[in-house]
């Protein structure tokens, strides 16, 4: 530890007015593009926009697809085991919140 | 530099095979993964499981480990050999929790030795995306705030030694900004080499639990206390928010669980969300003689009152 640099630092908000071309998602994942269109396929991942040239994805896209990707490579996992982890999380969080509710009012 | 022992850490044998050292990665991955474990310390445990498994999972790395690994035990002070790693290269691109080593594993295996292995180490890579968790309070989420954050990062000085180096950040958290939310700085993360750009930092924002609130999306919501008397003839009081103190009414007639909804007054945002106050029914101790008297003026008034009305009516009771 040596050096101090200071400075400040306007973040950019991730979240569902963030627009991502794929190109763009490739990026900041870090991942190629056909690995995300396999994410895609395997309904991991939800596009929006209407017409394939306007397709773009939201900043929930974003933590989704670098999930995913941390799982695949960490747990070594096919992209469907892929989904049905990401799908099983979701609804542990679910109910894991609806535990902390129930904890709440029992207060 | 502390030796560390990577077959204690995967909890196998040194004579265990690649199978084996396979699959109790495996095992430990799936308990110790941050997306998936709560655990509190669930991210340290995986990266000391991957590094271990980095090193003992290629067989050629873990011959080398072996080869200076043996007689040391873990926690022993350790020096590799000098000019011992020249004939192994190891390098190769990796992201995420399992992209960090210690500086034992850097020295027994280079810098840029990740899980992917590759001939010749790109002449232009991206740099490493970091990740931190940043906890806040619901009152900073309200008014927006700004944070420090300390980054180490490791640098090589004009010797080729590495060294950590400490960047500190004063981040702005934007209003409004909700639980589990992430923050992008573009470009805070490690360098890149030769044309590569540099990754990127990502924030993520965990609130502070509070006592009194809970947060859902942008709606904020409380329990609040009333007393008989204000749920049954109606009250109006002052009520704590996180963003200071609202008059609030509490209609006539109103039982526990009632919500009472203050628009606008939940996260800031546009829209912004709603704080509701959750109605529940404290009861006045009976521990004076007017208090008794007056539980019991009460009782004789609501004579008809019958709070285990719905009960009777259950079959089998």
């Amino acid at each position: 530890m040596s050096d101090y640099e200071q400075s400040t630092i306007q973040g950019v908000l991730i979240d569902e007015h963030l627009r991502l071309t794929l190109i763009e998602l490739g990026r900041a994942c870090d991942a190629d593009t056909q690995h995300l269109i396999d994410l895609v396929d395997e309904g991991i991942l939800t596009p929006r926009g209407d017409d394939p040239s306007t397709v773009y994805f939201d900043g929930q896209a974003l933590l989704r697809a670098r999930k995913a990707l941390r799982l695949q490579r960490d747990l070594e996992l096919e992209t469907a085991a892929t989904a049905l982890v990401l799908e099983l999380l979701d609804e542990l969080e679910r109910l894991r919140e609806l535990l902390r509710r129930s904890d709440h009012l029992a207060r | 530099m502390e030796f560390k022992d990577y077959y204690a850490t995967l909890g196998v044998e040194r004579s265990a095979t690649q199978e084996e050292i396979k699959r109790s990665y495996r095992k430990l991955a799936r308990k110790f993964h941050p997306d998936v474990s709560k655990e509190p310390d669930a991210e340290e445990r995986f990266k000391a499981v991957a590094e271990a498994y980095k090193a003992l999972g290629d067989p050629e790395r873990r011959a080398a480990y072996d080869s200076v690994g043996s007689g040391h035990q873990g926690n022993q002070e350790f020096h590799p050999p000098p000019g011992w790693d020249s004939g192994f290269e190891f390098s190769g691109a990796d992201a995420g929790f399992g992209g960090e080593q210690s500086e034992f594993f850097e020295s027994l295996f280079g810098r840029h030795a990740g899980a992917g292995r590759r001939a010749q180490a790109p002449q232009h890579a991206n740099g490493a995306d970091h990740h931190a968790k940043v906890r806040i309070s619901l009152a900073d989420s309200y008014r927006g705030a700004t944070r420090s954050i300390t980054l180490q990062v490791p640098q090589a000085d004009a010797a080729g030694h590495l060294t950590l180096q400490s960047r500190q950040l004063e981040v702005n958290i934007p209003k409004g900004i909700r639980d589990g939310q992430h923050l992008r700085l573009a470009g805070q993360g490690s360098p890149g080499t030769g044309r590569g750009m540099a990754g990127d930092l990502y924030l993520e924002i965990a609130f502070a639990p509070d006592p009194h609130f809970r947060v859902e999306g942008r709606d904020v919501y409380l329990d609040l206390p009333v007393a008989p008397w204000e749920a049954a003839l109606g009250a109006a009081m002052a009520v704590a928010t996180p963003d200071g103190s609202v008059e609030l009414r509490v209609p006539p007639a109103s039982s526990p669980g009632r919500k009472l909804r203050l628009k606008g007054k939940g996260l800031p945002g546009n829209p912004s969300g709603d704080l509701y106050a959750v109605l529940s029914i404290a009861l006045p101790p009976a521990d004076t003689d007017a208090a008794k008297a007056a539980y019991a003026e009460l009782a004789k008034a609501c004579g008809s009152f019958d709070p285990r009305h719905s009960m009777k009516e259950a079959p089998g009771v």
